[in-house]
Order: C-alpha cells, then structure tokens, then sequence
C-alpha cells in the first residue's frame, strides 16, 4: 500500500462513526434510481459504503474505482429517508466525495465549470450573455410543447440532449437589483431565483416576481448574488464552494428582509443546511452571518402556503387540462414539502391535479451527475417519463428548476406533447 | 485469482458487461447482512437466461471454481458470503420474470431473481394473494426466499415460504436441469426434490424457475393491542387464543426493552411500563373477523390485559402496526451494530425465553430488545452493540451462544427463519445428531463431488 493510500485512507477514517451505523440490510437497494438501472451492488448506498469503508481500512488499491463509484449517485436522498438505521448518507457522500477528490484531483472538465465558471459570477454571467446571442447558430429547434432545442454540432460535448435555450436576457440583466418596500402583507423576501431561474426559465422568475406583488411582499434581488454552491459541494470541490457561499454570505448578511425565498428546493436545501453544516472551518463572524441567513430560507411554495396563507377553498377544480406533480427529491425529502405545491396548482381551476406514479421518484438530473453520466441519466429520466404519461397529464409540475430541464429533455426526446411548469407559474396564472 | 483465459470464458456466455472483475465491484459482494468477516469473490457473473446460468455453473464446476448465488444478499446467517477458494458469485438479477400468474389454477412461475415484494404487488393486482412476508421483502428475491426457507410475519396462519412452493427446476453440477413438482394441487412423482431444495440455501442446486402456489387474499381483517404487566400473562393470552381455535394471521411481541426504545424514537406514546405487548391482526370473511376479534378480546382480557386497543379503521390500524414496524429502526439507530438473531422455541416457552434473554443481557453487560413472532414462538433478540469494540463484541458472541443453549434446552431450535449459513453451522450437530450431519453430507457428496455449490454453508463438516 503506498503512503499516499495510507494518508487518503486516514482521512477517510473520520467518516468512521458515520459509516459503521450502516448494518448492510441492503434495503436501498428497494429505492435507489442508479441500481434500479445498473442492478450493481456497487452502485448503491450499501455497496459504496462498504468501499469506503474498505479504502479507510486499506483493504482496497483501486482508489480511482471507488471514486468512480462515489461519482454515481445522484445525491437524491432516497436511501436516507428509508435507511432503516438512520445513516446519514448524502452527508458521508459529500464528505467523502470531498475527501477523495481533494486527494485525486477533480477532473479537468469539472475544474473548468465549477472553479473557472460557476465559481466566477461576473465572468459565468458575461459567458452567458455572450452565449445567448449566438445559440441559435449552434443550435435547432427540436420541440414546440417543451420549447427546446437541439445542438448536432455539439454532440461530443453535451450529447443529444434537448435543452431550453439561454434566455436572451437573464432576470439580473433585465431587472438589475430589485429593491422594493414591504406591501400589505407587512414581508420582505430576499429572493433568490437560483442559476436556472435567473438564466433560463426567466419566465418562471418573472412569475415569482408577479406573486409577490400581488401578495404585497418586498423584495430584494441583489443583482450580484451568486450560485449557491450546491454543484460544486455535490461534485466534491470544496474551495469552489467555499468561493460561493463566502460571496453570497457577504451580500446576504447586509440586507433587512424576513425570509429568503427561493423557487428550487435544491437552493433552499443548501443556505439552509449546507451552508451551516459545511462552513465549520470558517472564521466565526462569517459563520455568525450564515446562521443568521440560513435560519431565513424557505422554499416558494411554503412561503405562499404556511407564511401567506394561499390555500385552496372546497372540492379541488375538476375537469380542466390534467396536471401531474413531480415532488423533487430536495423539495419533498430534504425540505418536507410536498403539498404545498399541490395546493397552490388547485387554485387554478383551469386544472385537473391527477397523480403520476411514483412522483416522489428521482428524475435522473441529479445536478452535475446528468453532464457526467448522461446515459444513466437518460434510463432514469425514461422511467419518470413513462410515470407522466401514464397518467395522461398535458403538464408536468414540480418546484424545481433542474428537475424541469431534465424533465423536458426527456419529454422532447420522445415527442411528447406534454409541457412542463414550475408551481409558481401555475398559480402565477391565476393573478 | 481466476485466470485470464476463464474470465473469457465467462465473458464468451454472459457478455463481458455481466462478468465484474475490478477489484471495487468484486468486493462489493463480498458481504451480506450478517455480522461475519467478508470475502471478495474473484469473478462476479450475471446470467441473463437459462441456457447462459446453466452453462456458467458446468464451467464453475470444471475448473473447480465454488459457487455463491446472490439475490438482494440480505442473507442474515453469511449465506451469501462467497467461498476463500476463487470464490465466483453468481447474481440472479438478471433472471428476474414473472412468466406466468394462472389465476385459473392459482400458481405463478417465475425465475430466481424476481423481487419477493414486486411479485406479492403483482399477484395482488389480479386480486390474488401470496402471503409469504419476509422483513426484507421489499429487496429479497423468491430464489433466495426458497434457498433460505423464508419466514415473516403471516407465518403462523399461512405458513412460509416451502408452502407455497408447488414445484421447482434446478440446475445440478453439470448444469443440468433437474426437475421436481408440478402446476398441480396434488403431485407424487418422484422423490420430493422441491421440499429438500426450501432451506438449502444454494448447497444442493442452482435455481432456475420456481412454481409458487397462490391464494384468494382474506375479504376484511381487524387488529388490535394488548398491553401486559408481565410477560407470562402475554404468552398465556397466546395459548388462550390458539385454545379458543382463532388462529391469527399475525400475533406479534414486544418486550420492555424494545418498546422503550421504540418509543424513544417514535415518540408515539407507547405504554413503555408495559412488561410487553402483543400485536394481534384476525383477517378472513367479515363475519368471521368480527367474531373472531370478539373471541380474541376477550381472551386478552381473561388472561389479565391491562389494556387492549382495538384498531377502528384503517388509519387506526395503520397507527397500531407502528409500533412493530418500527422496531427494527429504533432499535437499528440505538448503536452502531445491530445483530439480530432469531432462535425459535415452542410459543408456550416464550415467557421461559425472555426471561432467559434478560438474563444473558444482564450477565454479559449488554442491551438486548426483544421482538418477534409470538404466534410461532418465533423470537428476534436483537443485541445492540459497536462492533469495533472487541471486548464488548466477545461478549456478543458468548451471550449468542448461550441464548441458543437456551433455546435448544427448551426444545426449541437454531433458527426459525434466517438460516444457518456460516454463522451457526457450528451449532447445527447440537440440535439434531452426528447421524445428521453425515447423512446430510453423504447427500452433498453424491451430488456436489468437487464441493463447489456454496460450500461452508450449513454442513461445514
């Protein structure tokens, strides 16, 4: 064995009393997309347990293996929320991940997006900006329902996938910072639409935008926020993380505001755990600062729901276009919100709520995980697919911004005339 | 380590995507949910059909190579933990149809891999009823569940898995298919290979499609809760029950010990003063329910229930079961390891048994809960433990030891349905006889010469 295993091994020991609460009951294996797919031990939760649990112990040479097999896990949280002992997997994940790519070096490719562009607001912003203008040389229109596109030309690099188009001008851009009083309803929200919303599915933001107004709610969008981090800790790169959370935190601590409010659950998830959980190390007025911010985050829909009191009166509406919900997997299982969304589509009588099976189930994006493994990706995304139109739905609904590309990705691919909606815009509808 | 030119081989049958050679992915099964040492398999081969799983077992047998098949690996006994010896695991996954529901003669047929809960889900949808319900249905697979003779919950009404199964065919050594039973009700051709193949535990053959025996499911069902001061008035309450002529489809227990932890992570107002609970579920013709529920009331109350709640509707059934459904979990989170035995004895001699457990506990210093299957006598010490503290864990294995001496002077037995596998092969010529042993190995020997079908397990020597 050489020094340098022994020295990764040592590090990862400290995942010791975490780990050792996983009795291999091997019950993950019931809900994990990955092994739903690939039905290798190795790809789900007990299996990568046990090799880290192996690499910590020395038993293991084939580090980069391991790092292969952490990489392939959407960080979806299904095994935990059914892990009959309790164990804390998406925090041993990330730690892990975290861990092992500080000692073997994150790819070139990750480097590059999370270090060089996402880490970098003004210049991520600057890049899409740019690239807006010209996508529509590079790229063809692939699907009227879903409104994507599709890039030949750049099949080596993103695949086949079917993407939305870069919005032409992003919500900071079009807005600038947003800076407005408390209305009726006495609030003020930060709010943070997240990477997606701001540069994609700016008609969502602008939803967001729309509901607030009408409920007199203050906002305040500072224009220079930046990404939350998520993809960088997900992916195991620390110090690109660290760079955003430290930015943002500076920002967000200035403000007087009562919430911070985010339509994407992945965004909540992380100011509001990630952040405190991940930041120990940092200097004790930062940390100080993040407390204070994560304490105010919550999520769009239990926001309108549980603090504005929107809520749909007597029978829900029937006879409408069928609407399904898809739960995201950091909205219902990191943040607990499930019918919040649900209640907020049945104010809108032009829709019928109908339940797809298996909505609770991951929809294959995973962040990062679709970029890097794409064709697994694709089998998971092919089985929520299938779920919505088995349920005869002509729109899919859910709260996050991610789970929306992946969901239009596949839809399209399949000609499928079934649009995608976030559940503000929905509601936003109704106003 | 295997060679070069056999791993080809493998490859050449299965496709290389189903032959696992790298060193994570090999020693990813090298383990299953038993608290035993694990060992990496050389080779990991995922058969995709019939002919494919044939001829991966006549190659393990010409180069001599042992054989682990593994389903879901929730084996609790290390059952499924491959051989030292170039140990080659065979995955059943990728055999995992339904080929048949014949809802005219009541039977399906399906291939190993096929998960237990997925197939009780499909059974169910055409308004039939397989009742076997082992705690690990939703991962475990039907060929595991044969191989190990799997139990559950319904046991006591409606048997376990080997009564379900109608007939089966095997591969023997030579990967040569061996067929016994049939898709009939009543069938005496030839020896009964199907029975002596339930609890085998991959020791005498390979599975290839399995012929299960399927029921109309119960029209309505009723449960209810009883709480005691003390454990013999439980058992009593169990034998006055079985007295009455009601059998239960479920009659569950739970000690003080479990409980209390149970409570300590539901939070869901458990009477943790209790000396022990029973769980009771009648199910059949609503009439029948009815005046069986009635019967069982009253049984509880005769034999000195303190209390006994009666489950009004579904939400509150749902609410009752709770406490049962999370016994494992509570228990599972109070330490690190979690080892979960399950010596059985005669339901009279339960009261004889917890307070033997409580005993060992006391003596060897250690956190014992108790659960299980009261109806069958069926009892699940669950010894709460960190592995990494070696003294501690000695005395885990002592406190093992004694409970299945225990056990076994109360005429009870080993295991009731987890298997023997590895972890309690030693023990097995201490319930039965020298006699056993050799008979049971006289028969391996004939069948398994080169000793290559998951050897170790059960009959070690």
């Amino acid at each position: 064995m050489s020094a340098d295993l022994t020295k990764l091994a040592k590090l990862l020991q400290e995942l010791d009393d975490q780990m050792v609460a996983c009795m291999k009951c091997g019950m993950c294996q019931a809900v994990c997309p990955v092994f739903s797919e690939t039905m290798r031990e190795s790809d789900v939760t007990r299996g990568k347990i046990a090799l880290l649990e192996r690499l910590a112990a020395e038993m293991i040479k084939d580090a980069e293996g391991v790092q292969e097999a952490l990489n392939r896990c959407l960080l979806c949280g299904s095994c935990g929320a059914n892990c009959p002992s309790g164990v804390q997997i998406s925090d041993i994940f990330i730690k892990a991940r975290n861990i092992v790519n500080e000692y073997m070096g994150l790819s070139p490719v990750k480097k590059a997006i999370l270090r060089g562009m996402v880490g970098n607001p003004k210049l991520f912003n600057m890049l899409l900006d740019f690239g807006s203008k010209f996508q529509n040389l590079m790229t063809s229109k692939a699907s009227e329902a879903q409104g994507t596109r599709k890039a030949p030309l750049l099949e080596p690099f993103i695949g086949n996938r079917h993407f939305n188009p870069v919005a032409k001008k992003s919500l900071h851009a079009k807005y600038g910072t947003i800076d407005t009083p408390a209305g009726k309803s006495g609030l003020r929200v930060l709010f943070f639409p997240g990477c997606v919303a701001d540069k994609m599915y700016t008609n969502m933001g602008e939803a967001c935008l729309k509901v607030f107004k009408h409920h007199g709610v203050g906002v305040w969008m500072p224009a220079t926020q930046a990404c939350c981090g998520i993809p960088a800790l997900s992916a195991g790169d620390k110090t690109a993380y660290d760079k955003m959370v430290k930015y943002n935190a500076e920002i967000f601590a200035e403000g007087e505001y009562d919430y911070i409010v985010a339509p994407c659950g992945s965004c909540i998830s992380t100011i509001m755990k990630y952040w405190p959980k991940y930041g120990k190390e940092y200097p004790a007025d930062v940390q100080k600062k993040i407390e204070k911010i994560a304490a105010k985050a919550m999520d769009i829909n239990e926001f309108l729901v549980d603090v504005l009191g929107v809520k749909p009166e007597g029978d829900a509406p029937k006879g409408g276009k069928k609407v399904t919900f898809h739960d995201s997997c950091h909205l219902k299982k990191g943040l607990g919100v499930a019918e919040q969304p649900r209640d907020l589509i049945r104010m809108n009588n032009n829709y019928e709520l109908v339940e797809m099976d298996e909505a609770d189930r991951c929809c294959g994006c995973g962040g990062t995980f679709t970029l890097y493994h794409y064709d697994l990706s694709k089998k998971i995304g092919g089985r929520k697919r299938n779920n919505i139109i088995d349920s005869g739905a002509q729109v899919v609904s859910t709260g996050c911004p991610a789970c929306m590309m992946q969901m239009n990705d596949m839809l399209s691919q399949n000609y499928d005339d079934v649009e995608v909606k976030h559940s503000i815009e929905l509601y936003a509808e109704t106003l | 380590m295997i060679s070069a030119s056999l791993t080809k081989e493998f490859e050449a049958v299965v496709g290389k995507e189903n032959v696992f050679t790298s060193e994570p992915e090999r020693q990813a099964y090298s383990y299953d949910s038993a608290v035993l040492d694990p060992v990496t398999p050389s080779l990991v081969v995922r058969p995709t059909n019939s002919e494919e799983l044939g001829k991966v077992i006549a190659l393990c047998n010409e180069n001599n190579c042992p054989i682990t098949v593994r389903g879901a690996g929730t084996n609790l006994s290390g059952g499924t933990i491959p051989d030292k010896r170039n140990g080659i695991v065979i995955l059943t996954n990728g055999l995992n149809k339904i080929l048949e529901i014949n809802e005219e003669d009541l039977y399906a047929v399906v291939q190993p891999g096929v998960v237990t809960a997925k197939f009780a889900q499909e059974v169910a949808k055409r308004g039939l009823f397989y009742p076997p319900d082992p705690g690990s249905q939703a991962v475990s697979t039907i060929g595991g569940n044969v191989a190990e003779n799997a139990g559950g919950l319904r046991g006591l009404k409606y048997g376990v898995t080997k009564d379900y199964v109608m007939g089966l065919d095997f591969f023997d050594v030579n990967g040569q298919l061996v067929k016994t039973g049939s898709r009939t009700v009543k069938c005496v051709t030839g020896y009964n290979l199907a029975g002596l193949m339930a609890a085998s535990e991959g020791t005498l053959g390979v599975f290839n499609e399995i012929i299960l025996k399927l029921t109309p499911p119960p029209a309505a069902s009723k449960a209810m809760m009883a709480v005691f001061d003390d454990v013999n008035k439980a058992s009593e309450a169990v034998a006055a029950i079985i007295a009455a002529h009601v059998v239960p489809c479920t009659l569950e227990f739970m000690d003080q010990a479990a409980l209390k932890h149970v409570e300590a992570y539901t939070k869901a107002g458990l009477p943790v003063e209790a000396a022990a609970i029973l769980l009771i579920e009648v199910d059949g013709h609503p009439g029948q329910v009815a005046d069986e529920a009635a019967v069982v009331e009253k049984c509880l109350t005769k034999a000195g229930a303190t209390a006994v709640h009666v489950a009004k509707d579904a939400e509150e059934k749902f609410k009752l079961w709770e406490a049962r459904r999370n016994a494992l979990p509570a228990l599972a989170r109070a330490k690190p390891t979690t080892v979960l035995e399950d010596a059985t004895v005669p339901r009279s001699q339960i009261p004889a048994m917890v307070a033997a457990i409580n005993d060992i506990a006391k003596k060897y210093d250690l956190a014992i809960g108790t659960f299980g299957h009261a109806g069958d006598g069926n009892l699940h010490p669950t010894i709460l433990c960190d592995r990494r503290d070696e003294k501690e864990f000695h005395r885990v294995e002592e406190a093992v030891d004694e409970i299945f001496d225990v056990a076994l002077s109360l005429k009870g037995t080993l295991s009731g349905e987890h298997g023997i596998g590895m972890a309690k092969s030693k023990w097995m010529e201490k319930e039965t006889s020298r006699a056993t042993i050799d008979y049971s190995l006289n028969m391996k020997r004939a069948i398994d010469p080169n000793n290559i079908l998951n050897p170790g397990k059960i009959i070690a020597g």
